[in-house]
């Protein structure tokens, strides 16, 4: 399956099905501060050698892959940060910490990609009404949360022997794989589970990957 | 666990950045048997020893923990921690099959400055070796050059971040600390070190002398 093809088909003005007021976002919360430090050294970075050439289209379509996800991570967090007495206020700080990251991850991701970078496609978080309380229940909002994360945890694992030539995008990856296992970890825990399955994460194909994280495809 | 200061301030890490410098030189070795030192080799060899070497740490560490719990550990505490040991366990024991021949000897591990009896000490031990773990799996991964070992190292690190972002829940519950941007950066990247950073820091809590001549 080819992440172009689905993309292909969406919309790119419906962007924010799920997120009213987009406007609304950038006025509240730390999102913008972290997605906003960021460019500046993302724009460094990509200036000089890590990411300044032409990229192979091997790591243009991870790369690709890996910003689809973020942008499902980072509506989400914002959609959830947004909707009114959703994340019990203990927890509030804990996903907005999440939330920051995964703008930092669009941005970051973005940038390494350039000119090639997708717009966020549009979303439903409801995956088609199997979600329907996504935004109003909490215990079902968890478990979205961590569906995420730990699919973001076995999709970068699944794709770093594909980065294995480019030094600098492969532990780029792997730096957003750890962050992504920490959220996974944090997001059990909140929802009373243990914060790993085992001792070894297995990964995911992207074919794996894209047929769990498409029904969130509007 | 050896409490054998003057043998320890001999037989310290060499880092890669020393060891470059000396490579090929004869080391002194200070009358110490060859079964007290290792050069952790080169290569993907070299890779997977230092990530025997870590694991061997974090499991030794654990196995203390869980031996001698800490005063006013928790069952759900107990019950985490002996998890963490289990996975450490597991982990040291893959690298050592997937290494066979090739493996370095046993570690000798000195832990006198951890204070097993109080849970602070023994979890911002914890923290150390778990965030150090990752950043060493991280700052590594770039030197592998076989697939399967890159995966392997793949599995392993994810669940040592989850293992660092759980004990720094324990450390300061629900608060940011799981990501603090103590460790992720405006990025949103998690840290990686280079080896030489990493066996600096697991130095003191180590005896055997172990030398990365070749991990550049």
């Amino acid at each position: 399956m080819n992440i172009k093809t689905i993309l292909s088909t969406v919309d790119p003005e419906i962007t924010d099905r799920l997120v009213a007021n987009r406007r609304e976002f950038f006025r509240s919360s730390a999102l913008k501060l972290g997605a906003m430090a960021s460019a500046p050294l993302v724009l460094a970075m990509a200036s000089q050698q890590a990411f300044g050439q032409e990229l192979p289209q091997e790591i243009v379509d991870v790369l690709t892959f890996a910003l689809t996800l973020e942008h499902i991570e980072d509506a989400f967090y914002r959609s959830g940060l947004e909707a009114d007495g959703l994340i019990p206020e203990e927890y509030v700080g804990i996903f907005n910490q999440i939330g920051k990251h995964e703008a930092a991850h669009v941005a970051f991701l973005s940038t390494a990609l350039g000119s090639a970078a997708i717009e966020r496609p549009a979303l439903d978080l409801t995956a088609g009404g199997t979600y329907a309380d996504a935004l109003t229940n909490f215990e079902t909002y968890l478990t979205l949360s961590q569906t995420f994360e730990d699919l973001g945890v076995a999709a970068y694992k699944g794709q770093a022997g594909n980065l294995i030539e480019n030094d600098d995008i492969l532990q780029a990856a792997l730096q957003i794989h750890s962050v992504e296992a920490r959220h996974a970890a944090i997001v059990r825990k909140i929802g009373g589970k243990k914060s790993w399955d085992g001792a070894f994460d297995e990964p995911m194909t992207k074919e794996q990957v894209l047929e769990a994280a498409t029904p969130f495809l509007a | 666990m050896t409490q054998d200061i003057s043998r320890r301030r001999l037989l310290k890490w060499t880092g890669a950045s020393a060891g470059i410098a000396v490579a090929g030189a004869m080391l002194p070795n200070f009358g110490i048997s060859a079964a007290l030192a290792a050069d952790l080799g080169e290569g993907d060899i070299g890779v997977l020893n230092y990530a025997y070497a870590l694991e061997q740490l974090e499991a030794a560490f654990y196995t203390m923990v869980i031996d001698s719990p800490f005063e006013g550990m928790t069952d759900e505490e107990t019950d985490w921690l002996t998890d963490i040991r289990d996975h450490e366990v597991e982990h040291r024991d893959f690298l050592k099959e997937a290494l066979g021949e090739g493996a370095i000897p046993d570690l000798e591990v000195d832990f006198s400055a951890v204070d097993f009896g109080d849970r602070h000490s023994v979890l911002m031990t914890a923290q150390t070796f778990e965030d150090l773990g990752v950043a060493a799996y991280n700052g590594a991964g770039k030197l592998i050059e076989n697939g399967d070992y890159l995966l392997a190292a793949g599995k392993i690190v994810s669940v040592e971040a989850r293992h660092a972002a759980a004990i720094r829940d324990m450390i300061n519950m629900n608060s940011v600390s799981f990501a603090g941007d103590d460790v992720v950066d405006e990025n949103g990247l998690d840290v990686a070190k280079e080896p030489a950073e990493v066996l600096a820091a697991a130095d003191p809590f180590i005896v055997t002398e172990v030398t990365a001549m070749s991990l550049v």
